[in-house]
């Protein structure tokens, strides 16, 4: 199946409770696709296990990218964490792993 | 200022970066300015902590190995300097920093020092101030508080220039404002002009982490390749009266500069992308386009922005109790079954011994210590144990490496490799403080 890593690139960096996580889209193909599935409900699922949410998607058709906001990350982020990754910063390693089960393949 | 140009280089984006590619940029680069970003949001608390308890300077422990590096070339190109590795004693920095200068023969050792982030006293007297973390008021942390530092603006940062010292020493200042300040002050714009401030802003957003935009924290071997990362190059960015902006790096260096790297970089710890906060405006990303217009060599358009607020963000950093952590590592046959019983004999022996934790917490490095569990991972062929517990109990926080270490003979087959560390829990919220509250002001000094 599709996963986000053949679509996209990533990068993730805290925001003290919550993470952001961008998806730059490779071509626009990418980006439509990517508009369609990687929803708000498909990211906050990938993220059960470490955030509580909401998840907030912001699309960047401009720069075929979106920024996705994932609040209230368990352990209290950054600033007081005993996680590992105290920064969140591995997670867009798990962005990319996302399956994307739609219309395959397209374009 | 029709026709003029601001060339502002990028020395460092956190506190322990390398500092080579800055000595490269200030020998090589044709730069007016080289601003140093070292400030982590908890790094002030950990500095004002280490200050009070004489176990350090209270500024940047590499600001002198910095500033020895760059200061002689910067001196005889004549670019400026400036950093916010004054941190929790700035004015301590700017006179190491001037006695450095002094010690270099270099002829002008002054350098001004901003001051006016502690606001301390201020907040303290506001106990009702909501934390924008979790909407509670001030009070719930204020009796731990170990620091708060308001995020000063561009504004600030370029009066801190108009006294023409070589070097400028901050404490805690808005990431991209330590590069807008330069900018503003160098081509003589007005701090209300927000069509020139935003796309100072959203070029300072880019710089601020160094490499993170010429491919650091880039490369994915085999997608997503970068050029001789291990002589990563760091950034400057050419300015125009005009507001134009192109971001580039030295030739020869490594790394790679293109729309992929800047717009990873663009986004890099935003939340709305349509109302990116500062001290200087509100920045809408939203139509910044990035266009590659040569070799390493892009150019940036379309930022927009509002009227900054009427408020300064506050970090309040305080004690929040301590993290007690072990780790031990398994390999081969079924190591991951001996190392899970391995956890939960550790749960079950503290529990046993009267310790309470408000979270204790077993991974296993190598199968879910980033991402949490997940279906259908295959089995590592080796991992690493690590609990940790947090508590406020001193005791408590030291007995998990204690009962990590204590699975060699008491727990499953074949453990190795014990660690264990209890560290301090410094943790950080933040708080809004209106304008009129907070009084920057420079001050210069001069080596003897």
């Amino acid at each position: 199946m599709m996963t986000v890593r053949d679509l996209a690139h990533a990068r993730a960096g805290d925001k003290g409770h919550s993470v952001n996580v961008s998806v730059v889209a490779h071509d626009e193909a990418g980006y439509e696709r990517l508009l369609r599935e990687l929803t708000e409900a498909r990211v906050a699922a990938a993220f059960a296990a470490l955030a509580d949410g909401p998840v907030r998607r912001f699309p960047l058709p401009g720069l075929g990218a979106f920024n996705f906001v994932i609040e209230r990350v368990r352990g209290g982020g950054v600033t007081a964490t005993g996680a590992l990754d105290i920064h969140g910063k591995s997670l867009s390693s798990l962005m990319l792993t996302i399956p994307l089960p739609g219309n395959e393949p397209e374009g | 200022m029709a026709g003029a140009r601001v060339r502002i280089g990028s020395g460092a984006g956190f506190t322990g970066d390398r500092w080579e590619p800055a000595v490269e940029l200030v020998e090589q680069g044709g730069l007016d300015y080289i601003a140093f970003e070292c400030l982590a949001e908890r790094t002030i608390a950990r500095e004002t902590l280490s200050l009070r308890r004489g176990q350090g300077s209270g500024y940047n422990p590499q600001l002198e190995d910095r500033m020895r590096a760059v200061l002689p070339a910067a001196a005889a190109q004549g670019v400026r300097v400036l950093s916010n590795m004054g941190a929790a004693d700035p004015l301590a920095a700017g006179r190491k920093t001037a006695e450095i200068a002094a010690e270099l023969g270099l002829a002008d050792r002054r350098c001004a020092v901003l001051l006016g982030d502690d606001v301390q006293d201020a907040v303290a007297a506001r106990p009702g101030l909501p934390l924008m973390e979790t909407g509670a008021p001030l009070e719930s942390i204020l009796p731990r508080m170990a620091a708060a530092n308001a995020y000063l603006g561009a504004d600030a940062v370029a009066s801190a220039l108009e006294t023409g010292a070589p070097v400028v020493v901050t404490g805690r200042v808005a990431d991209p404002s330590l590069f807008v300040g330069p900018i503003v002050h160098a081509l003589g714009w007005s701090f209300d002009d927000y069509a020139r401030l935003a796309q100072a802003t959203a070029t300072g957003h880019l710089l601020e982490c160094a490499g993170q935009v010429t491919g650091g924290y880039f490369a994915d071997p085999g997608v997503k390749d970068v050029a001789d990362l291990a002589r990563l190059g760091f950034p400057f960015a050419d300015v125009t009266d005009a507001g134009e902006v192109t971001i580039g790096k030295c030739a020869g260096s490594g790394g790679r500069i293109d729309a992929a790297t800047c717009t990873e970089q663009l986004l890099y710890e935003v939340g709305d992308p349509a109302a990116y906060v500062t001290p200087d405006c509100v920045l809408d990303m939203t139509d910044i386009a990035f266009g590659e217009t040569g070799p390493d060599r892009v150019a940036v358009s379309g930022a927009r922005a509002q009227a900054r607020t009427d408020t300064y963000k506050v970090s309040v950093g305080y004690f929040d109790g301590y993290l007690g952590e072990g780790q031990l590592s398994y390999g081969g046959p079924n190591a991951v079954a001996r190392a899970r019983l391995a956890g939960e004999i550790v749960a079950e022996r503290l529990r046993l011994r009267g310790f309470a934790y408000d979270a204790l917490d077993a991974s296993l490095i190598g199968l879910d210590s980033l991402h949490g569990p997940g279906v259908g991972r295959p089995e590592p062929y080796e991992v690493r144990l690590r609990v940790t517990g947090r508590t406020q109990d001193r005791k408590a926080a030291e007995a998990v490496g204690f009962e990590v270490a204590a699975l060699y003979t008491n727990g499953p087959a074949g453990g190795a490799g014990d660690a264990a560390s209890v560290r301090e829990i410094l943790a950080v919220q933040s708080v809004l403080l209106p304008r009129d509250l907070v009084h920057p002001r420079v001050e210069v000094v001069d080596a003897c």
